[in-house]
C-alpha cells in the first residue's frame, strides 16, 4: 500500500530525457573547416610560418574549439571523453608521422645510388671520398657476423627456454635465470661489446675479427630467442606431454619429439626476430671488427688489431665520418644506400617470421 | 586472441608436470639425466655471461681508476692519457640522463596513447595491423636514427629551437644563447631521436597489459554509462598502471644505453650545459664509440670504467622494472 503511495506521490518525471543532448553530425566538420580558415588567417597575418607550426596550431584549435563546443551542447563528460579521444588519435598520428618520414628519407637518399655495381663491388681501391665503389663486401661481413652469432645463440636460447619450462618450475635457480634473462635483454649493446673486447681482446689476446663481433651480437641475441621460445613452449598443451608420457616416452624425447615441433614455427620467429635485432646493430661491431675495404669471407681474419670483416652498420659509420657531416658528399649518399639495404634486410626479416608466426602458430 | 593471456598465464604451472617424474621414479634414463644438464647448462649461461661482464669490467677498470688525478664522479673533461691522467663521468652522467629524460617525456605520453588507440578505439583487424605499424619503428636500426637525425631532423629543429626560446626562454632549459654554434646537434634533438627509438617498446609492452584487463570489468564500465575516457579511467588505469610503468623503465634502459643515433647527432662537448637546444654533450656510449680508437692503455681502462657505470646503471634500472613486472604477475 504505502510503496503505491510514494509511486503516485512522485512527480512527473524531470525535464532530464534519457538520451542526452548530442553534437549534430555536422558540427565537427564545420569546426575545422573553421580551424582551418582561422589558422591560415592568423599565419597569414601573423609572424608564424612552417608546415609544421601550422598543423600543430591548427590542431590545438581544433582540440580547443571541440572540447568548448561539446562541453556547451553535451556536458563535461562528453567533452572530457571527445578530448581524450582526440589526445589518443593525436598519439597515434605523432608515433606515425616518424616512421614515415624515415622509411620516405631513407628512400629518397638511398636510392639514388643502390646500382648492380654498388651491390657487387667492395671500397677496395676505391678513392672514398669520390663516388663508386659498393657494399658487397659489409653485405658478406653482416650476413656471416649474423649467421654465426646465431649458431651460438639459437641451440643455447632453445635448450635454456627447454629447462626454464620443462625442468625448471619454480626452483630458485629457473627463478633467478628467468629473471636475469630479462635484465640480460637490457644489457646495451655497446656495453656487450666492451665486455667482449675485454675479455675476449685485452685479457685473452685475440685480434679484432668479425667473430669477436658475433661473439657479442650473440650475447644481445640469447635473451631474446630465450623470452620468445620460452612464451612459446607454454603455449603448448600440457595435454600433448601427459599423453606422450602415458605412452611410456621418456622426458627428453617427449620434449624433442612432441613439444618442439609443436612450437617449432614460434621459436622460429623468435629467432628470425632476434636475428633481425642484431643485424643492425652498430656500436658493438664498432669496438671489435673495425673496418675493411676488401672482401673478407672468413671471420676469423684479423691482422694487426684491424682489417678484419666489414659490415653494413659499420660500413655506414665509417662513410658517415669520410664524408664529416658534408650531406652532399659521395660517401654521405654511399652511407644512405647501405642504410636503405640494412632497412629492407632487417624490414624483409621481420616480415618473415611474421608470416611464419602467421600461417605456422601453435594451435594451443 | 582474447584467449591469449588466459593461456600464457595458466599453463605456467601444469607445464612441468611434477607428477611425471615421480611417476618414473627409478626409471630415469640416461638421456633424460643428459637432456636435463644440457638445458640446465644452457640455462647457467645467461648467469655466467652476465656475472662475467661485471667481473672483467671490473677488472679492467680497477688500474685505471687508480691511475685517474682528479674525481671520477665530478670531473667533467676526459684526457685519460695525458699525463697526469684526467676523467670523469660528470659531463657523461648529466647528458646521459638529460638526453634519456626527454626522450621519456616525448615517448611515454604519446605511447601510451597508442596503446590505447590499438587496444580500444582502432577497429580489431587494423588495430593488428597498426600493432605491426608501431613495431616496425624498432626495426630501423640505431646508426640509421642516427643518420637521419643528423642529416634530416637537425636542420628542421631550428623553429622549434627559435620558438621555445622566444617564447620560454626564461626557463633555463630553452634559453638559446647567440654565441652558440647553431646546427642544432644538441642534446634536445638527440632526445627527440631517443623518444621515437623508444616509443615502440613502451608502446608494445603496454598494449600487452591493456590487453589483459579483465574484460568483464570494461564491458562493466560501458553498460553503466561510462563514455568510453571514464572506462578508461576507472578500468583500465587501475590495472594497468604498474604495467605500463614498468614498459616505461624498460624504455629508459634502452634510451640510456643507446650508441650511435646519439653519437652522431651530438657534437661532443664536455661541459655540462643547462641549455638543452645548444649544440654539445655527450653520453657514456657515444664517449666509448668516439674515443675506442684513440685510446691507449689508461684510456682503454677508462672507457671499461665508464661502461662499467652504464651497465650498473642500466642494471639498476631493468632490476627495478623487472621486480615491477614480477609483483605484478604475482598479484594478479
Amino acid at each position: 500500500m504505502s510503496t503505491l503511495q510514494t509511486r503516485t506521490q512522485r512527480p512527473p518525471a524531470p525535464q532530464a530525457p534519457l538520451a542526452g543532448h548530442k553534437l549534430p553530425a555536422y558540427a565537427l566538420p564545420v569546426l575545422a573547416a573553421i580551424v582551418l580558415a582561422t589558422t591560415a588567417l592568423l599565419f597569414a597575418t601573423t609572424g608564424f610560418a612552417g608546415v609544421a607550426g601550422f598543423v600543430v596550431v591548427a590542431a590545438l584549435l581544433y582540440a580547443i574549439g571541440q572540447t568548448a563546443l561539446s562541453f556547451q551542447v553535451e556536458g563535461r563528460r562528453q567533452a572530457a571523453n571527445r578530448l581524450f579521444t582526440t589526445l589518443v588519435y593525436v598519439a597515434f598520428v605523432l608515433a606515425a608521422a616518424p616512421l614515415l618520414v624515415i622509411t620516405w628519407y631513407t628512400v629518397k637518399e638511398g636510392i639514388g645510388v643502390i646500382s648492380k655495381d654498388f651491390l657487387t663491388t667492395s671500397m677496395f681501391r676505391i678513392n672514398p671520398e669520390r663516388a663508386g665503389g659498393g657494399i658487397y663486401h659489409a653485405i658478406v661481413g653482416t650476413l656471416i657476423q649474423c649467421l654465426l652469432a646465431t649458431a651460438l645463440a639459437a641451440p643455447l636460447g632453445i635448450l635454456a627456454a627447454i629447462y626454464l619450462v620443462e625442468y625448471g618450475g619454480r626452483r630458485p635457480l629457473a627463478r633467478a635465470i628467468s629473471f636475469f634473462v630479462d635484465v640480460m635483454t637490457g644489457v646495451p649493446s655497446i656495453v656487450a661489446g666492451l665486455f667482449v673486447f675485454t675479455a675476449f681482446i685485452l685479457v685473452l689476446g685475440f685480434q679484432k675479427s668479425g667473430f669477436a663481433g658475433s661473439l657479442a651480437l650473440f650475447i644481445l641475441m640469447l635473451p631474446i630467442v630465450i623470452r620468445s621460445t620460452e612464451e612459446m613452449l607454454k603455449l603448448v598443451p600440457a595435454d600433448l606431454r601427459e599423453a606422450s608420457y602415458a605412452l611410456g616416452v621418456p622426458k627428453w624425447r617427449t620434449v624433442v619429439k612432441v613439444v618442439l615441433p609443436t612450437a617449432l614455427a614460434g621459436i622460429i620467429t623468435g629467432v628470425m626476430l632476434g636475428v633481425a635485432r642484431i643485424a643492425g646493430e652498430t656500436a658493438p661491431l664498432l669496438l671489435l671488427v673495425g673496418i675493411n675495404q676488401r672482401i673478407e669471407f672468413n671471420p676469423f681474419a684479423g691482422r694487426d688489431q684491424q682489417n678484419a670483416q666489414a659490415a653494413l652498420p659499420t660500413y655506414i659509420y665509417e662513410q658517415f665520418g669520410v664524408a664529416v657531416g658534408n650531406t652532399g658528399a659521395p660517401a654521405f649518399q654511399r652511407a644512405w644506400g647501405a642504410a636503405l639495404v640494412l632497412i629492407v634486410l632487417v624490414g624483409l626479416l621481420n616480415l618473415i617470421a611474421r608470416l611464419v608466426a602467421r600461417f605456422a602458430r601453435v594451435r594451443g | 586472441m582474447s584467449e591469449q593471456p588466459t593461456l600464457a598465464g595458466a599453463t605456467t604451472p601444469s607445464v612441468t608436470a611434477p607428477a611425471a617424474s615421480d611417476i618414473s621414479g627409478a626409471a630415469v634414463r640416461p638421456g633424460d639425466r643428459v637432456f636435463r644438464g644440457l638445458a640446465l647448462t644452457a640455462g647457467a649461461t645467461v648467469l655466467v655471461v652476465m656475472a662475467a661482464i661485471a667481473i672483467f669490467l671490473v677488472y679492467r677498470a680497477v688500474p685505471a681508476l687508480r691511475d685517474d688525478t682528479v674525481h671520477f664522479l665530478t670531473f667533467e673533461q676526459w684526457f685519460p692519457d695525458n699525463d697526469p691522467s684526467q676523467f670523469g663521468i660528470a659531463a657523461l652522467l648529466y647528458f646521459t640522463l638529460v638526453t634519456s629524460l626527454i626522450g621519456m617525456v616525448i615517448a611515454v605520453p604519446v605511447a601510451i596513447g597508442i596503446a590505447l588507440f590499438i587496444a580500444f578505439y582502432a577497429p580489431g583487424r587494423a588495430s593488428q595491423a597498426m600493432g605491426y605499424f608501431v613495431d616496425l619503428l624498432a626495426a630501423v636500426p640505431s646508426i640509421v636514427y642516427g643518420l637521419w637525425g643528423f642529416a634530416f631532423l637537425a636542420p628542421h629543429m631550428t623553429g622549434l629551437t627559435r620558438f621555445l626560446d622566444k617564447y620560454f626562454g626564461w626557463v633555463p632549459f630553452f634559453d638559446y644563447r647567440p654565441e652558440n654554434n647553431p646546427n642544432n646537434l644538441s642534446p634536445f634533438t638527440a632526445g627527440v631521436v631517443l623518444a621515437i627509438m623508444i616509443l615502440p617498446i613502451i608502446s608494445s609492452i603496454s598494449r600487452e597489459v591493456f590487453r589483459q584487463v579483465p574484460r568483464d570489468q570494461v564491458e562493466a564500465a560501458l553498460a553503466l554509462g561510462a563514455t568510453r575516457w571514464e572506462m578508461i579511467r576507472t578500468a583500465v588505469v587501475p590495472f594497468g598502471r604498474a604495467g605500463v610503468l614498468s614498459a616505461s623503465i624498460l624504455g629508459l634502459g634502452r634510451a640510456l644505453g643507446e650508441t650511435l643515433a646519439v653519437t652522431l647527432v651530438l657534437s661532443s662537448l664536455y661541459d655540462v650545459n643547462l641549455h638543452i637546444t645548444e649544440s654539445g654533450g655527450v653520453t657514456f656510449a657515444s664517449n666509448i664509440a668516439l674515443k675506442y680508437g684513440e685510446a691507449g692503455e689508461i684510456g682503454t681502462g677508462a672507457l671499461i670504467a665508464s661502461g662499467l657505470c652504464l651497465f650498473l646503471i642500466t642494471l639498476a634500472v631493468n632490476f627495478g622494472a623487472g621486480l615491477l613486472i614480477r609483483r605484478q604477475q604475482r598479484e594478479r
